[in-house]
């Protein structure tokens, strides 16, 4: 029972497109790994046993032309190299630099606080509004978006709650108003620091409708703990429809109450 | 003790006219073996004091938001107003649980394994193996011990600071350790720690270089001595990067510069009041620049006590002596490029990780080279296995975990999903704990007669190292599950998740309460060092039948270390030799007997 547990435990579940290629790398290197510490082991085990001090035998001081070890050394080497160009090189470059295309997906603005996430949509518009830290309000605007901008009068802002369609690609655009935090949605295998002022893209494409933890994973303060989000990932009907139930978070304000005055 | 005293070339003259007093003897003493026993004896307090914090936590994990047994009240106590208590009606505070983690680490490293390690191993047993009569430079010496442990009396005294010890964890990452309470103590006292290793590590360069007795060429070095000249170097080049920024952040923290802080910073609802302009990665460079080094100043220190306790336990020669000791150099330089892999997740381009993990899977071969080499050492020995030896054995698989491990964390795309989990944590647990710290035991058990004259106890030692060894992997083992499972580190209550609840949080009470035994297994540990010094079981200058030239030296060894002065004949383990009675023929041994 315990074993089973550990199985389905071994890795959360992978609800993204690309999410196998981390499994199988990770999976591969496990798999070498107990490899090489089992046959090491057999030879360790086998040598603290064979020789092992006993009444009337002496150690032979001649060394011994241990050739096997330096195949293992070289074998080690190539396997290395192997996991390097074969699997995480490729599989990196391609979470990094292949974006998707921009028109299609979905682009959300992530920015990271003590202790939350705020979501920022750019509405029917599809334009996201300008944001200053200057309007900045913690109750009525956390993202500080600027009032006077018409092209966020649409904009929806969500917090901690991630909404995405499935099999729709998602770029985040993740920025931070503090301190540095860390956006990880272990099922969507994306983990990516969050650094203050630095607004750096990420991308997913979630495969699996469901919903799944967002984990802060970069100490950012007393509450760190707390920074939980949940990534909801729904049917193209289901994100409209929650679309359609989020009104406007910034309420427009008038000229003369703006933050220049 | 003046009596003792030969005209050897390097002595030191002012201490031939008269015995010092026991104020000059005992506490401000320039003799490197009474340094090296008061940093081993203050590191090992240390320890004692990092792993009491360690369990005080360890509750927290297991039993989230459950009142602290015994020790609940106490921490919960207001001392005054402004004062930072730990706990809140018995229960761990966040901002406890964040001290204690960044004090844990803190202390570890930079109060207990590096002082240990180096300041108290390096110090005694360095001039003892290449026959000098002391360090090249003891008031040095003396000065750096002297500048240690304040740095760790502030690190401790800023728990009763107001707004407490630092809470940003022993990485200090800006903006949050510029904003959080109690950095400012942590920052003081790691520029005492810096500087005080820094002057050791000079010293220790210095002295290989230049004290080694008649003979004795590099060649023939104890494996021991070539692991402290490296890190020696290490300790040099990467500390002060570290010291610039710490003086950097702290400027960031009292004179309102900005080296770390970015513009536009809205903290709790307020633009922050720094001008900005700053990078928070450049903290995160400057940081991982000493402490990847720093990774290897604390393991081959260990891995060179391991090579010595190997040799002559198995009383036959180290297999691979020569690339043992290229590896070292090789490890040494290349740790100095692999910083970088600490930062796979902040945003990094693919040309730069891509150096950088090759550079990191690079550094890997030579722990293998080293790790193999000593292994094969086992094959056609003779094999004791006192205290020293296991502790020295066990070493060898526990550091093979930490060290595979290290693989996934060191390849970017895995890295994706273990990069600041629990994963982590067991990889360096895996390396520092079963692994230096195994090490340093082989090392107390192994130097003890020399350091004494007298034997620590056989019996108790096995009592010490086999439950020890036990809870070890049950403590280190399935962290390793809970962060393929995908629990974050430094969680304070790891059950607001789905990846710290079910099988995880079962893992967290049983590393909870397995780390609980442990500290109780320490206990003959304890009893036995002390219980030895005064009734231990009195030995001969060489009770291990060793060759290298600290067993030439008087156990204890007097001021200047040796009766007439030594000379090396041959290489630094010719054990079990052809055609001699006994199984040892040690350096200091002239062809003629």
């Amino acid at each position: 029972m315990l074993a089973s547990e550990l199985l389905a435990q071994w890795m959360p579940i992978n609800a993204s497109r690309h999410g196998h290629q981390v499994d199988n790398l990770i999976n591969v290197i496990h798999v070498f790994m107990a490899v090489l510490f089992v046959g090491w082991g057999i030879f360790f085990v086998y040598c603290l046993t064979r020789f092992r001090a006993r009444p009337g035998r002496r150690a032979n001081p001649e060394l011994i032309s241990a050739k096997g070890s330096k195949y293992a050394e070289i074998g080690v080497a190539v396997f290395e190299a192997v996991l390097l160009l074969g699997f995480s090189m490729p599989a990196w470059a391609a979470y990094k630099n292949d974006f998707p295309d921009k028109e299609k997906a979905l682009q959300v603005r992530v920015v990271a606080q003590q202790f939350a996430w705020n979501f920022h949509y750019p509405g029917p518009d599809g334009v996201f509004g300008k944001t200053d830290y200057k309007y900045n309000d913690e109750t009525s605007n956390p993202i500080g978006l600027d009032p006077s901008d018409p092209a966020g009068k649409d904009d929806v802002v969500s917090i901690n709650n991630l909404y995405v369609e499935k099999d729709r690609p998602v770029i985040l655009l993740l920025s931070s108003k503090d301190v540095i935090h860390c956006f990880w949605v272990p099922a969507m295998r994306v983990k990516q620091d969050v650094v203050p002022g630095m607004a750096i893209p990420i991308w997913f494409e979630p495969v699996e409708t469901g919903e799944y933890d967002i984990t802060c994973a970069q100490l950012c303060g007393n509450n760190h703990f707390k920074m939980a989000g949940r990534c909801h990932v729904v049917d193209r009907k289901g994100f409209e429809d929650w679309m359609k139930r989020q009104k406007l978070t910034v309420e427009p304000i008038d000229a003369e109450e703006d933050f220049r005055e | 003790m003046s009596g003792d005293h030969h005209s050897h070339g390097h002595s030191h003259a002012s201490h031939a006219q008269h015995a010092p007093g026991f104020w000059r003897s005992y506490v401000f003493s320039v003799d490197h073996k009474v340094i090296g026993v008061q940093y081993a004896v203050t590191a090992l307090v240390f320890l004692f004091i990092g792993y009491s914090l360690i369990m005080i936590m360890r509750w927290q994990l297991a039993y989230p938001g459950k009142e602290i047994p015994l020790l609940g009240e106490l921490l919960s106590k207001q001392l005054y107003s402004g004062f930072q208590n730990l706990a809140s009606g018995g229960v761990l505070l966040p901002e406890g649980y964040n001290a204690l983690g960044a004090m844990h680490g803190t202390i570890m490293v930079f109060l207990g394994i590096v002082p240990l390690a180096v300041g108290g191993f390096g110090n005694y047993v360095m001039p003892l193996q290449i026959g000098a009569p002391d360090m090249a430079f003891p008031r040095l010496n003396m000065l750096s011990y002297w500048v240690f442990l304040p740095g760790g009396l502030i690190m401790l005294a800023s728990f009763f600071l107001p707004g407490g010890a630092a809470q940003s964890g022993w990485t200090s990452y800006a903006p949050l350790a510029v904003i959080n309470f109690g950095q400012t103590a942590w920052l003081v006292g790691m520029i005492f720690l810096i500087t005080s290793s820094l002057l050791g590590s000079i010293n220790f360069i210095v002295t290989i270089a230049h004290l080694r007795a008649r003979g004795l060429s590099m060649y023939r070095l104890p494996f021991f001595v070539w692991a402290q000249l490296v890190t020696a170097f290490l300790l040099l080049l990467a500390f002060p990067p570290l010291e610039a920024a710490g003086i950097l952040q702290l400027m960031d923290r009292v004179a309102g510069t900005s080296f770390f802080m970015p513009s536009g910073l809205v903290i709790s609802g307020k633009a922050a009041e720094w001008t900005g302009g700053g990078s928070p990665l450049l903290w995160q460079h400057l940081f991982w620049f000493l402490a990847h080094p720093e990774v290897y100043v604390l393991i081959l220190p260990a891995m060179g006590i391991v090579a010595e306790v190997i040799a002559n336990n198995t009383r036959k020669p180290l297999w691979g002596y020569r690339s043992m000791v290229y590896a070292a150099v090789f490890l040494g330089f290349m740790s100095f490029i692999v910083w970088a892999h600490h930062m796979f997740m902040t945003g990094m381009s693919t040309k730069m990780s891509t150096f950088f993990q090759a550079t990191t899977m690079i550094i890997s071969i030579p722990s293998v080279i080293i790790l193999t080499a000593l292994v094969i050492s086992l094959w056609g020995g003779s094999i004791r296995f006192n205290t020293p030896m296991l502790f020295a054995t066990a070493f060898l698989p526990m550091f093979a975990i930490g060290g595979l491990t290290g693989l996934p964390l060191g390849l970017t795309t895995s890295d994706i999903h273990l990069h600041d989990t629990y994963y982590v944590i067991g990889h360096f647990h895996y390396v520092v704990a079963p692994g230096t710290i195994f090490a340093m035991f082989a090392g107390i058990y192994y130097w003890f007669p020399k350091v004494t004259g007298r034997k620590m106890s056989e019996t108790l030692g096995k009592i010490h190292f086999w439950p020890t060894f036990i809870c070890m992997n049950l403590i280190f083992f399935p962290m390793l599950i809970q962060g393929m499972g995908g629990l974050s580190r430094r969680t304070y209550d790891p059950q607001v998740y789905e990846a710290g609840q079910a099988l995880a949080a079962t893992l967290h009470k049983v590393i909870t309460h397995s780390a609980y035994l442990m500290a109780a297994f320490q206990v003959p540990f304890i009893i036995n060092f002390f219980r030895s010094i005064w009734a231990g079981e009195k030995v001969s200058q060489n009770p291990w039948h060793a060759t290298t030239l600290e067993w030439a030296a008087p156990s204890p060894p007097p001021h200047g270390n040796f009766v007439g002065e030594p000379v090396v004949y041959r290489d630094p383990y010719v054990y079990s030799p052809v055609g001699r009675s006994d199984d040892y023929l040690p350096q200091f041994v002239g062809p003629e007997v």
